[in-house]
């Protein structure tokens, strides 16, 4: 039996959930992989992008932002999410405001065994900091952008989008 | 070298109507020093992320004026974040630097390479629109209105004389300082911010 593949993550869906849940902001490192969604993003007239030197910065900054009005997203890769653990407790989950991360899963692989730490620690991570998170592997799973950004703000508290499927420079249609 | 108290009163002067944050062990000083506290604002919370803080409050409030006084305890564990801010530039930010040379609070340890480091140089370098450096009252006096006066970002470096705390934590006396949520919701009443 044949199946169907699945579609492809977008950069567009991405960026239209981030439209469609009133963002303001994104607060981001960009890497190799996320380099058509930060064209995209910079793109968008409704939208700053604020590029970062360091990820522990932009929980930090995301707070500065969420205090004045706005509606910020943190864009990183795990291995930054990691590098961020003071500032995510002393900025994001001690401020009791909502926040939705999207952080690139780099590692992650459904099939098989994976082999990067970065991948290995990154669900125990939040386990530890007690983050709910998702996971977007297909463009269909974009929505859950939306469900992430329905239970930050009905929670008051930092909720990620792991995203799976790296985003690829190839998928922009 | 000068005194972080004598420092804040002469800001006070030409405050105006000024976000003011402050962090590190001279920041406690401003407290019985503002006249404003409902435009006063502690965003602090994380090792060297107090600047990273004030940062977006000032891209989230173009038109006031963010006004910040770091430590230079702070500022090095998060250095990157002079690029950070020179990138954005917000032209309503005015970056204080409080260099004493030391981490007062845990005893008066040397921060590294302790006074050999031109700050005002590396946030010129970095991209700050403006950049000065004070060591003593008298100049940082004559000096503050044309520095609030300046486009953003600017940054300001002071040499501080250091209020080296040595007593056991549970014996130090505390001013009282408000907290951080009541710092928020005072200061977002006082500018009529609404959560999104």
């Amino acid at each position: 039996m044949v199946q169907q593949q699945a579609a492809l993550l977008k950069p567009e869906s991405l960026v239209s959930e981030f439209k469609k849940n009133g963002v303001t902001h994104i607060v981001t490192i960009p890497d190799s992989e996320t380099n058509y969604l930060y064209e995209l993003m910079k793109e968008q007239p409704w939208l700053e992008v604020v590029p970062t030197s360091r990820e522990g910065e932009t929980f930090a900054i995301a707070l500065g932002l969420i205090v004045g009005g706005k509606v910020p997203v943190c864009v990183i890769q795990n291995t930054g999410m990691m590098e961020s653990g003071d500032s995510i407790r002393g900025m994001s989950l001690d401020a009791n405001f909502p926040l939705v991360m999207l952080i690139g899963y780099r590692g992650w692989t459904r099939h098989g065994i994976i082999t990067d730490s970065a991948a290995k620690y990154t669900e125990t991570f939040l386990h530890a900091m007690g983050i709910n998170y998702y996971l977007l592997e297909t463009d269909d799973d974009a929505t859950r952008i939306s469900v992430a950004f329905e239970e930050a703000r009905k929670n008051s508290c930092p909720v990620a989008v792991l995203v799976g499927d790296e985003y690829h420079g190839f998928n922009r249609e | 070298m000068f005194d972080s108290a004598d420092m804040f009163r002469a800001f006070n002067q030409h405050r105006g109507k000024s976000i003011v944050l402050v962090t590190g062990t001279c920041g406690r000083d401003w407290r019985g020093i503002s006249e404003d506290e409902k435009r006063d604002l502690t965003l602090q919370g994380a090792m060297g992320q107090t600047n990273s803080a004030a940062l977006g409050f000032a891209l989230s409030q173009p038109d006031e004026k963010v006004v910040l006084f770091d430590s230079e305890g702070c500022l090095q564990m998060n250095m990157g974040i002079l690029g950070t801010i020179a990138g954005m530039k917000p032209k309503n930010f005015v970056h204080f630097l409080m260099d004493n040379g030391v981490y007062a609070t845990t005893g008066g340890q040397p921060t590294p390479n302790s006074g050999n480091i031109n700050f005002a140089g590396m946030a010129n370098e970095a991209g700050y629109t403006s950049t000065f450096s004070f060591d003593n009252l008298e100049d940082f006096a004559d000096s503050i209105e044309q520095v609030m006066e300046a486009e953003g970002p600017v940054f300001v470096a002071m040499k501080m004389i250091p209020k080296v705390e040595n007593e056991p934590i549970g014996r130090r006396v505390r001013n009282p300082q408000r907290g951080r949520a009541e710092t928020i919701k005072v200061m977002q009443e006082e500018l009529g911010i609404k959560m999104a």
